[in-house]
């Protein structure tokens, strides 16, 4: 049944990790701002698309149809 | 300068496609779209050559009209003062972070994450939606900080720079609560785990072998809760006793302290498991409620000073006669300095110029200009509106008439020292009762048996701690404090809400709080204007930047547009524009038919058309819908007084509409109706003042609570302990009984840990104290008071909530 302190020993060091995961992220202000990511996550769709959509920027003068 | 097109009819709304304001003013149309002005046109010109409509696909009409900037930024040019302004400089990048006040949508945070694609020097931008704010990485080869700020203030995101971003490094913020958080989770988790098969008093081979390695191993993560994570509570209990205060965190040390020694001896002499589950459990409760407590609104400051309203630098003309911009802490009596349109006086000075309008509407709240002559004394926090003025320093910016109200003592104290919250009052006869019940249980069992003498002491000091009670106040207050900021009632922390609850007078600042800012009520009197006189009136005043101008040119309704043939403003004396063969004039009561007006009454533009008299405009102040039931309701819990720095015209007005009881004092200045409300508070009273500008600043600070009242919760408003958005004021009297319920709540919860406490105090005092049932109880009490409190007040503030 030894093998119950090193089982024990690897729980202990895994749950260590993710503290110090959460302490790392906390301290790199990953927290700060709860609300802008949410919203920014959104927008990678669009930028993609309008990538792809043409690359020249300056002379195309297309526009999306808007409603 | 407007172009008037060809208007869109069969468009179903004539907003602005842009902005979003009713396109009354001047319909623009551009690729199918409506904008109200060339402004809004620019900005979505610029939009679609970079590829950025987007921006108009996310949300609907986004944007806001950028304004006219010309030399604003000229200050940015000087390296000495934009090094202070930015995070990071290396080699040829910069980084800063600049507070846009338009930011409110996702098509903000979408164009101001975009900027890359409208300027190649910008590297990367990232919006803190929460604070307001962006921070910009570019390159400073052919770009500045500038060309920066001049790009976003063309795309409508002008961004907000004051005095008080001058010299102000990066605030460190202090996290280190939800690293406590974090220990005492973590541990209080495993301790759980730990401790769960010894619950079960099974005494299995295996369980029993193992049974010193789980123990220590509780004890090593129960460490780091005691000692660092319950840190603050031993802290404030000292200091308490060295005060001779007897605060609820000393129950809370001891019960902590207790239970990690008793557990130590237990394991250490093999008496038992410990309770090494309810003080991690315990220590991360109590954390919580401190969490809970703080709501922080990251975008509103409540610590403003003239500083945020302050520029960093203005013009100064060199004896040489040059342009020069210079930092604001530098000017020097006798400098001369330009004032531009919608420039702010830094400091107080004399006129140089012929004329000026100076709109003090910072300062008092009140919106009409103030015309000086040359040769009159200006004052600092005026903004000037019209041509550019010259005026001469007199004073340096912190010597300044309304700047050295801040140096007054009320502005150096973080706290009012005679407020003693709920849980103080309580916590003292909480402790006597607590250590008196240890000590008669420790008397009682060392003549009955001796043995259990101390098991019986520790087991009421560990079961006696305060966490339920400690976190029906957080539970409570936290909860009303969300519920008022998403109502438009934003609350610095919770003891305003508990001082809320125990008020005797209200004070009430005249001008912007009581009445409207912006709208007045326009009425006309004299001969019937012909719709031809309507139309060239309009247009006159279509010219005119005099902010009476704008809201008379908004309040005629005729609808053509057209020039007039000669148009000659008269700064601070009125108009004369001609149409046809007729000569208008308008303007003041000297200007137009040369008599003086008594200017208590209220303020009028008059009308002659040939040198004959037409008639006046006159403007009413409109006193916030709702006032009068609120002050009938108000009246009768409180005192109500009202303060006016304005003169006594409106006293008889107010006396029709408002309570009889209620006092008045006109003609006062900033530091007289500071000092009346602390002559009030000298007879005990609990005062609440309630004002907007900047002069009521001292009031706001020395009352025990300040409200400031905002048409717009992002512009700045002064010191206060809580910032009302105007369009709530009617419901004050009903925050405040909300806010007295709530306290209710909290005695309440504080009746339901008692009977808790007396169920394990049974027990405690019997000497049966499991380490399981600490277990069970301690949480059962703690999530039962916070669910209780917080359905409680989600309940009592039905009335306030805005569906």
């Amino acid at each position: 049944m030894n093998v119950i302190y090193g089982l024990l020993a690897i729980s202990i060091l895994v749950a260590l990790v993710f503290l110090g995961l959460f302490i790392f992220s906390v301290k790199k202000g990953q927290f700060d701002d709860d609300y802008t990511p949410s919203v920014r996550m959104l927008f990678d769709d669009e930028l993609v698309k309008e990538k792809g959509d043409d690359q020249p920027k300056e002379n195309s003068n297309h526009q999306p149809k808007q409603s | 300068m407007r172009v008037l097109s060809n208007q869109f009819e069969f468009m179903l709304t004539d907003t602005c496609f842009h902005c979003g304001e009713d396109c009354t003013t001047a319909k623009i149309s551009h690729d199918d779209k409506l904008f109200c002005c060339n402004g809004c046109k620019t900005v979505f010109e610029i939009f679609s050559e970079n590829d950025l409509t987007c921006y108009y696909d996310l949300e609907q009409n986004p944007g806001t009209t950028p304004i006219e900037i010309n030399g604003k930024y000229d200050y940015l040019d000087k390296p000495e003062i934009v090094e202070k302004l930015i995070d990071f400089q290396e080699d040829s990048t910069e980084v800063v972070s600049l507070y846009i006040p338009h930011i409110h949508c996702s098509s903000c945070i979408w164009i101001l994450e975009n900027l890359h694609k409208l300027n190649k020097q910008v590297l990367s931008s990232q919006v803190d939606f929460p604070k307001k704010k962006v921070s910009i990485t570019y390159k400073t080869e052919y770009f500045s900080l500038k060309h920066l700020v001049e790009l976003m203030s063309r795309i409508g995101y002008e961004p907000y720079i004051s005095l008080e971003n001058f010299g102000q490094s990066a605030q460190r913020i202090d996290r280190s609560l939800v690293y406590k958080i974090g220990i005492a989770g973590f541990a209080f988790g495993n301790v759980m785990f730990l401790s769960f098969p010894e619950y079960f008093e099974v005494s299995e081979y295996w369980l029993e072998q193992y049974k010193p390695v789980f123990r220590w191993l509780m004890f090593f993560f129960s460490l780091p809760v005691v000692f660092y994570a319950g840190r603050d509570y031993f802290k404030s209990a000292v200091k308490g006793l060295r005060s001779g205060i007897l605060n609820i965190d000393i129950p809370i040390a001891l019960g902590i302290s207790v239970l990690f020694l008793r557990s130590t001896v237990d394991i250490v002499f093999n008496l038992g498991s410990g309770f090494f589950d309810s003080l991690t459990g315990l220590v991360f409760f109590l954390l919580l409620g401190k969490i809970v407590q703080q709501k922080t609104y990251k975008f509103m400051s409540f610590e403003r000073d003239y500083k945020s309203y302050f520029p960093i630098a203005v013009t100064k003309i060199t004896s040489e006669g040059k342009e020069e911009n210079t930092q604001v802490y530098d000017i020097k009596r006798g400098d001369r300095l330009l004032i531009r349109n919608q420039e702010l006086l830094p400091v107080d000075g004399v006129l140089m110029s012929a004329s000026a309008d100076i709109d003090y509407s910072f300062v008092t709240g009140e919106a009409k200009l103030v015309t000086k002559v040359s040769g009159d004394k200006v004052y600092a926090g005026g903004k000037q509106r019209g041509n550019a003025i010259e005026i001469v320093a007199e004073k340096s910016v912190e010597q300044s008439y309304l700047t050295q109200l801040w140096s007054n003592d009320v502005f150096r104290k973080d706290y009012n020292p005679k407020f003693q919250s709920l849980i103080d009052k309580i916590s003292k006869r909480f402790t006597v009762a607590v250590l008196s019940i240890a000590f008669s249980g420790l008397i009682f069992w060392l003549f009955y048996d001796a043995s259990l003498a101390l098991n019986v002491f520790t087991a009421v000091l560990i079961i006696a701690c305060p966490c339920a009670i400690a976190l029906a106040t957080p539970f409570a207050m936290g909860n009303l404090l969300r519920i008022f900021g998403k109502n438009g009632f934003y609350l610095k922390n919770t003891n305003v809400l508990e001082q809320m609850a125990d008020l005797d007078v209200f004070v009430f600042d005249k001008t912007g709080t009581l009445t409207m800012n912006k709208k007045s009520d326009i009425s006309y009197s004299g001969l019937t204007l012909s719709e031809e006189d309507k139309m060239v009136l309009k247009n006159s005043f279509r010219n005119s930047n005099h902010p009476l101008s704008r809201e008379l040119y908004s309040f005629l309704s005729s609808q053509n547009i057209q020039d007039s043939e000669s148009f000659e403003e008269h700064l601070g004396e009125g108009i004369i524009s001609s149409y046809g063969d007729h000569t208008y004039r308008m303007g003041s009561a000297k200007f137009v038919a040369n008599y003086v007006e008594d200017s208590t009454v209220s303020t009028g533009v008059h009308v002659s058309k040939d040198e004959s008299y037409l008639g006046k405009f006159e403007f009413d102040t409109i006193y916030r819908t709702g006032m009068e039931p609120l002050f009938q309701s108000l009246d009768n819990h409180y005192k109500l007084i009202i303060l006016s720095g304005d003169n006594e015209g409106e006293r008889p007005v107010l006396t029709k509409m408002l309570p009889k009881t209620t006092q008045m004092f006109f003609n006062q200045k900033p530091d007289s109706k500071m000092r009346l409300i602390e002559k009030i508070q000298s007879e005990n009273q609990h005062v609440a003042m309630v004002g907007d500008g900047l002069n009521d600043a001292g009031a706001l600070k020395q009352a025990d609570i300040g409200i400031a009242i905002s048409e717009n919760v992002n512009v700045f408003s002064p010191a206060c302990d809580a910032i009302m958005d105007a369009s709530e004021f009617y419901k004050l009297d009903k925050y405040v009984e909300i806010t007295k319920k709530g306290i209710q709540i909290i005695k309440f919860g504080f009746m339901f840990s008692f009977l808790y406490n007396v169920v394990g105090l049974y027990f405690a005092l019997t000497g049966q104290l499991q380490p399981v049932i600490a277990a069970i109880l301690m949480p059962l009490s703690s999530i039962s008071i916070v669910i209780f409190t917080t359905l409680a007040t989600q309940y009592i503030s039905k009335p306030i909530v805005n569906k």
